[in-house]
């Protein structure tokens, strides 16, 4: 409802400011816009816009968690906006910041900012750069002063699938998922492989609530998982909080994601698979300083600090924490495929076979369309 | 808590004790609506009402840690959010349904607005009661653990019945409601009727937000209500503005959105989207099954100012 009444005639501010008699101000504006490394070496503002609240336990709070690291540097000024519905009104939102902030360096953080709205931006304002988050730059197709970044979190999901398979009991796992999209399945898929390293009976119930961010259809599936004997319970939507409070409330155990939900169940809270943007941003702004050219297409997982897990809570085992560390260790050290064949997806059909292996950077893992076998639901 | 699955009868256990946990919020807004509309005005605001009362409920409570400040505070600023509503729709050429959408983005924005500081901390939770201590199955127990709210909104379902027949006070509500002239001829004043109905609407409105943010999902942000209060306020026209009617709609509405979660979970996973619709087809499957191109609609109040 909010989002339609927020269609107002698109009038930008750029647009406006161009068109009538106070062009001067324009002019006096434009020093601020060039990204001239002279320029950038001086001082830089770095405009960062969210889809939600920046303090939702979730996607957003991971953001602005690496928005606040990158406050700290010298001659680094931070503008952010929450709140921004993926509609034309980022588009006014990124204007602003570029006319009246003097913002050179723009990070709009959701997954529909990207097309066509950055992408508009990055055409009206060739000498700024735009960096989004999630896997969509390609070369040749976008604009150079565009890219993506995105972290390889899926081994922080396997990393949760093995403390879900020390701590159930029941041998079954559920997992509140938005949408069947390549991001959410592959979480999915590699909390149940995690899982099935430690016990290869376990099965992990999976429900779809259909939206990103809708409290009380979380909340329902939660309890509908755990009616149905689920024991530990990891969700990828916006906002964990709903998710991580009503299974706490149940008496089942959590793993996060997103960010450290632990403060919410203290008890119950395994461990989690968090993003660390702070060290990602702090990169992309020390670049921008020094007048290098920033990454268009920048990935990491682990290894390269894009992603971390929470500290383990006390319901954790001994054994779980051993295979836990041992297996982190692994990972860090590079290499490690979250899915080695033979694979079969739930419907039988073999999608890794025998002696292939995907380690986090193949792209054959970004298209995944599939739920592999001991995975209850259905793509569709 | 020892883990055991109960199979397809998860899912008749899961759209009963969705029905009442999913369903507070929307008795009490169509409970308020009913008030309103009973006396010939229509509030299509109180999704905003909702929203501002869960903020509202949320906040209080973290800051004195009572639950149930947080509700009589809810109710408080409802009340003030009919007032306003029913103070400016009392001018002549003011239409209400402009105002009511007027007012629902207004209490949205002032609820995102002021509930910022309070999206992170937690509040304590409304009591429940627990009905199913009787049995072993953890699925039973938690699905009667049933919210005081729940049981209030039920029991006020009762007593607006029984009070619309047999009272002089609801004599009053539905003479306002159903002729204006005829209300003048009795003395009675029809807008400080109205006015005295929007209020109680609005408070009864901003407990359903407080049982949303203090019970159920039982966290405040600004997606929680996600148009809970815009379906009940359609509710009460399903429901043929009779306060039993409404419950029973809310019961249907809340079963039938538990439903979706319920069939994925015992691996009837095909076509989920389908069955999250299963709410809405319901209610148009009953509308056009009881409605009729002969007659309007039965128990419409007579003065209810759709158009002014």
């Amino acid at each position: 409802m909010t989002k339609l009444l927020h269609a107002s005639p698109a009038i930008s501010r750029r647009v406006f400011l161009q068109s009538s008699a106070a062009g001067a101000a324009v002019a006096s504006l434009a020093p601020g816009l060039l990204l001239s490394p002279a320029a950038a070496q001086s001082a830089l503002t770095v405009g960062f816009i969210y889809v939600g609240p920046k303090d939702d336990y979730g996607y957003n709070q991971a953001h602005a968690e690496g928005a606040a690291a990158i406050k700290a540097l010298p001659g680094v000024t931070v503008v952010e906006e929450e709140n921004v519905p993926e509609t034309v009104d980022v588009q006014k939102t990124m204007e602003s910041m570029i006319n009246l902030d003097a913002a050179a360096l723009l990070f709009p953080t959701s997954f529909g900012y990207f097309d066509p709205h950055m992408l508009e931006m990055a055409k009206k304002y060739p000498d700024l750069e735009f960096r989004h988050c999630g896997g969509l730059w390609q070369e040749g197709k976008h604009p150079g002063n565009t890219g993506s970044y995105f972290g390889y979190i899926g081994q922080g999901q396997y990393l949760n699938g093995i403390a879900a398979g020390y701590a159930t009991k029941g041998k079954k796992i559920g997992f509140v998922a938005a949408k069947p999209i390549p991001q959410v399945l592959q979480n999915i898929n590699s909390f149940l492989l995690g899982a099935r390293s430690v016990d290869p009976t376990i099965t992990c119930q999976v429900i779809f609530t259909g939206e990103w961010s809708l409290a009380v259809k979380e909340a329902e599936a939660t309890n509908a998982l755990i009616d149905q004997g689920a024991d530990v319970v990891t969700c990828h939507v916006d906002s964990p909080k709903v998710v991580v409070e009503t299974a706490a409330g149940r008496g089942t155990f959590i793993c996060g994601y997103h960010a450290n939900q632990s403060p919410l169940a203290p008890e119950k809270y395994l461990t989690g698979a968090e993003w660390a943007w702070g060290n990602v941003y702090t990169d992309f702004v020390k670049k921008a300083r020094a007048g290098e050219k920033l990454g268009n297409f920048v990935r990491g997982g682990l290894k390269e600090g894009f992603v971390k897990m929470s500290p383990l809570g006390p319901a954790v085992s001994e054994e779980a924490r051993r295979k836990f560390e041992a297996t982190l260790a692994e990972m860090m050290g590079g290499g490690f495929s979250v899915f080695k064949g033979p694979i079969k997806d739930n419907k039988g059909n073999i999608v890794v076979s025998e002696g292939q292996s995907f380690p986090e950077d193949a792209i054959e893992l970004e298209s995944m369309a599939y739920l592999v076998e001991g995975v209850v639901g259905s793509t569709a | 808590m020892e883990a055991i699955g109960i199979g397809v009868w998860g899912v008749p256990l899961a759209v009963f004790a969705g029905a009442i946990r999913v369903s507070t919020p929307f008795i009490f807004v169509s409970l308020g609506e009913a008030i309103t509309e009973r006396s010939g005005r229509i509030n299509l605001g109180l999704e905003g009402t909702l929203v501002f009362g869960a903020m509202t409920a949320y906040a209080v409570a973290v800051v004195t840690l009572s639950p149930w400040l947080g509700v009589l505070a809810a109710m408080a600023v409802g009340a003030c959010f009919g007032i306003i509503h029913g103070f400016i729709c009392k001018f002549p050429k003011v239409n209400d349904i402009a105002i009511g959408i007027a007012m629902m983005q207004f209490g949205l924005g002032l609820a995102f607005f002021l509930g910022k500081p309070f999206i992170q901390p937690a509040a304590p939770r409304l009591p429940a009661i627990a009905f199913g201590a009787w049995s072993d199955l953890p699925q039973i127990q938690a699905a009667l653990n049933i919210n005081v709210l729940f049981l209030v909104g039920a029991a006020l379902a009762l007593v607006f019945w029984w009070a619309s027949r047999n009272t002089r006070v609801g004599l009053i509500l539905r003479v306002v409601g159903d002729s204006s002239d005829a209300a003048r001829a009795m003395g009675l004043n029809p807008d400080t009727v109205r006015l005295f109905a929007t209020a109680a609407g609005g408070a009864l409105a901003a407990i359903g937000g407080a049982y949303l943010s203090l019970y159920y999902p039982g966290s405040w942000n600004e997606g929680i209500s996600s148009g809970q209060g815009l379906m009940a306020v359609a509710l009460v026209i399903f429901a043929r503005w009779n306060p039993i009617g409404c419950s029973l709609a809310a019961l249907l509405f809340g079963g039938a959105g538990a439903l979706g979660p319920a069939l994925q979970s015992v691996g009837v996973t095909k076509g989920y989207y389908l069955f999250y619709a299963a709410p809405y087809v319901l209610t148009l499957v009953i509308m056009i099954a009881t409605s009729s191109p002969t007659r309007s609609l039965a128990g419409a109040p007579g003065a209810l100012s759709i158009t002014k």
